[in-house]
């Protein structure tokens, strides 16, 4: 459809552009980022020739860019412009039977039933046929860009040329635009070049992306490859961090604010910790990057709250998560910094084991009650739901930077410890009689401060992974120790 | 404010209408007046019949040879400014153009003062000499701009087109007050050429606006799609399919033209070209395709109409057109502006 080759060019003698080649198949959606002044939207002006390249060639169909007639190219390629201002107050109607211009012949021609029948069509795909009879300068910017896409349509094009087409747009608007843009894209067999520069929205919409960096290309192909840390890095000059989006597959960027840091202090020596009957909350005076399976603040997140609370065997709520905000409410803890855990055990019997050499620090706590404790390789037998509720709850502060890959490890790892400790107090799964490996409710945070040292690892024998199976399995232990402890003086009395 | 379809065609029908009649009143008021009925015979014979036989000498001599001419070059002159001023709106993106405002029209005016001031009188075109300078030198003036603008930069970006043509201006008006400086006795003759008149123009000057005012209108019509499309830019424009080099230089000249003619014809009239196409975008919206032909029939009857008050009011004297165009044109410009910086009010609450 769209071919460039060593496209070479700008507005004065020094080039803004310089050597950029790509193709670009019909019904593809590709997109071109970069920072401003990187030469993209200058990349477009040579597509639909607002600009003459200095040097290299451009084919629209085969055929080059400069054979067309202004009208011909008209009926190929249409573009979405970044902003248009206009002095004069026409109807949405006028502006859109523009886009039929191409289409009109000899000088002194009239518009025909076809044009006006594609005019309405156009309209009424972009949703602004109820407003057909309105001044332009009435309209809401969303409302108005969706105009300009209606008058593009109506060129009947093969390509839509966008030049940052949701600049200025809610995020709403931009969905909506977008995703009109890939609807076409399939049916339509439209193909899509677009300068964005929301990297997010390139890498979910663009089947394939174009970064440059100074006028020249920096990467080229799938925005999964394009969007890679290191390059984009380079390209904006400034921190940009990568995740993968939650509900697509497709990257997701992030910026990563300066911040003067802290002068290293140790923040588990920081740590406060408040130990009530009703619950025991460990403070920070920073935010934690916390994975965990908690009640409040489950998975990924931030939080420099840390609650373990008490609640009697026969708790059963229907909501457990809106009871439990409201219970950290009333204790004035603000629950959205909160991971917040729930246990029927005794918070007198929590233990907790600080592991800290040179090449780190670890500080877990842990509380256990193992009334239905499971035998997880047996519980597929298990028929039985558990009546009382018994609950290894396991917290982990770890000093340091932890990546994704290091917080599965160290769950893995702290799993590992807490089975081996369960096998050592002859804790047995009630129903089988077989040797337990955790009880049916258990939990787990694993909290970073992501600051100072970088742990890339927590496996067993890992630097880190070592203190984690330490520190946990003497926890657990020492907890276990004093349940059964507690236990055995009950049945005695 | 827009044309929908089906109420285009009365539209346009008024407006003849409102032309047609403007030409008759015209040419049935003045220090004598004549029957309405009779103007109507007198104007239905010249163009079909040829036949006086009944009606009053006089009269048909008044009608045909001294209000004829008059009213039709008013008309003329009243609907290439309009025509221009449109165009020129569009071209330029801007509603405070009109077509003074490139510099044209100073082009024209310096050339018939330079007449009146040394008395030129070429070779066989004798009386003519005056519109005939005039003409030549705002075209002259026009060229002149463009390539200005050109080796200024590339493309004929409009912001430059308006800022060449105000430096061009001033500097052919300051041309225009030197002339006047050294002027004696041809002050009087300059001053009220500059105000602008459509008096004791007689046929000759209709025939010689006749063919100016046909090919710029035909230019500037065969280019209302393409003044849409570039009121939303250059860029947009080209992306639109419109060859915007070749049409933006082709509304050029149609326009220089048009006012060109106008000012050689009749001097600087004022407020015409700014205020009838502004009226009619008021009324109709601002669709090229309907604002050039509408402006035109507007304008024409609007001189007529202005003409005619300025040779009535206090004759036998007459004032300078230009007073009266202002001193109507104003008052019903800013009534419309009123009320449509009203109506968009409500529009917007209602949508909100």
């Amino acid at each position: 459809m769209l071919e460039l080759q060593d496209i070479t060019g700008g507005y004065g003698s020094v080039p803004i552009v310089q050597n950029i080649s790509f193709n670009v198949e019909a019904g593809e959606i590709f997109s071109i980022v970069g920072p401003n002044g990187s030469g993209k939207s200058t990349l477009l002006k040579f597509i639909f020739g607002a600009l003459e390249p200095d040097q290299g060639k451009i084919f629209i169909d085969h055929k080059p860019l400069s054979t067309y007639a202004p009208k011909a190219l008209a009926k190929k390629v249409a573009v979405l412009p970044q902003h248009a201002e206009t002095t004069f107050s026409f109807t949405v109607r006028q502006v859109v039977e523009l886009g039929r211009y191409p289409y009109q012949k000899g000088l002194f021609s009239t518009q025909l039933e076809e044009d006006t029948k594609i005019v309405d069509q156009s309209m009424e795909e972009t949703g602004v046929l109820s407003f057909a009879d309105q001044p332009l300068d009435t309209l809401s910017g969303g409302e108005r860009q969706r105009v300009f896409l209606a008058r593009a349509l109506a060129q009947e094009p093969d390509m839509l040329l966008l030049d940052e087409p949701t600049n200025h747009l809610d995020i709403s608007f931009q969905i909506s635009l977008l995703d009109t843009l890939k609807k076409w894209a399939r049916t339509k067999k439209l193909t899509v070049v677009a300068v964005l520069h929301d990297l997010n929205m390139a890498a979910m919409y663009s089947d394939r992306t174009l970064l440059l960096k100074e006028g020249r290309q920096e990467a080229l192909g799938k925005p999964a490859y394009v969007m890679e840390k290191n390059s984009l890095e380079s390209v904006y000059k400034t921190e940009l961090y990568r995740k993968e989006h939650p509900s697509v597959p497709s990257p997701l960027i992030t910026l990563v604010p300066h911040t003067e840091k802290d002068v290293a202090e140790n923040y588990i020596d920081g740590l406060l910790v408040t130990e009530e009957t009703s619950h025991t909350c460990i403070s920070s005076s920073i935010y934690w990057k916390t994975l965990s399976s908690a009640v409040i603040g489950a998975g990924f997140g931030w939080h420099r709250h840390f609650v373990n609370r008490h609640v009697d065997k026969n708790y059963n709520e229907d909501n457990p998560e809106s009871e439990y905000m409201m219970f950290l409410q009333s204790l004035q803890i603000d629950s959205q910094d909160t991971t917040g855990m729930m246990t029927a055990a005794s918070l007198a019997d929590g233990a907790k084991v600080r592991v800290q050499d040179e090449d780190g620090d670890v500080f877990v706590y842990a509380t256990a009650g193992t009334a239905n404790a499971v035998d997880v390789s047996k519980a597929y037998e298990k028929h039985s739901q558990p009546v009382t509720i018994g609950t290894i709850n396991i917290w982990i502060f770890i000093d340091g930077t932890l990546t994704e890959a290091a917080y599965t490890q160290v769950m893995m790892t702290a799993t590992e410890a807490k089975a081996k400790a369960l096998l050592d107090k002859d804790i047995l799964d009630p129903d089988t009689g077989t040797p337990a490996t955790g009880t049916s409710t258990d939990s787990m945070c694993v909290a970073a401060t992501q600051q100072g040292d970088t742990y890339h690892y927590g496996g067993t024998i890992s630097v880190l992974g070592k203190k984690i199976g330490k520190a946990v399995y003497e926890a657990v232990a020492e907890t276990l120790d004093r349940y059964k402890e507690r236990r055995r003086s009950y049945s005695q009395a | 404010m827009a044309l929908s379809k089906n109420k285009k065609l009365p539209v346009y029908v008024v407006g003849m209408v409102f032309l047609i009649f403007c030409i008759i009143l015209g040419t049935s008021q003045g220090s004598v007046t004549v029957p309405f009925g009779t103007t109507m015979k007198i104007l239905w014979q010249a163009l079909w019949a040829g036949d006086y036989a009944n009606l009053d000498d006089s009269f048909v001599t008044i009608v045909l040879q001294v209000r004829l001419p008059r009213v039709l070059l008013a008309a003329l002159v009243g609907a290439s400014l309009s025509i221009a001023g449109a165009a020129f709106q569009g071209l330029l993106k801007n509603p405070l153009a009109d077509p003074y405002t490139i510099g044209v029209s100073s082009g024209s005016a310096v050339g018939a003062v330079s007449v009146l001031f040394f008395g030129w009188s070429l070779p066989v075109i004798g009386t003519f000499t005056l519109p005939f300078i005039s003409i030549l030198s705002g075209f002259l003036t026009l060229l002149l701009l463009l390539a200005f603008v050109r080796f200024i930069e590339q493309s004929l970006a409009t912001e430059t087109i308006i800022l060449a043509g105000i430096i061009v201006s001033s500097f052919l008006s300051a041309v225009i007050s030197l002339i006047i400086t050294f002027t004696g006795e041809e002050l009087r003759q300059i001053i009220s050429w500059l105000m602008g008149s459509v008096a004791m123009r007689g046929w000759d000057y209709v025939w010689l606006m006749l063919p100016f005012f046909i090919i710029g209108s035909l230019l500037l019509l065969a280019n209302r799609s393409e003044l849409n499309a570039l009121v939303f830019g250059e860029e947009t424009a080209k992306t639109l399919g419109v060859n915007t080099g070749k049409r933006r230089f082709m509304i050029l000249a149609g326009a220089s033209l048009l006012t060109g003619s106008a000012v050689a014809s009749s001097g600087t009239i004022a407020f015409v070209g700014l205020v009838i196409p502004h009226l009619m975008r008021l009324l109709f919206g601002p669709d090229h395709r309907h604002l050039l032909p509408l402006s035109m029939c507007a304008g024409g009857g609007f001189l007529i109409l202005t003409d005619l008050g300025a040779r009535t009011f206090i004759a036998p004297a007459e004032f300078p057109i230009g007073v009266i165009t202002s001193i109507i044109g104003a008052p019903i410009f800013g009534i419309l502006l009123y009320q449509q910086k009203r109506r968009r009010a409500i529009i917007q609450r209602v949508r909100r």
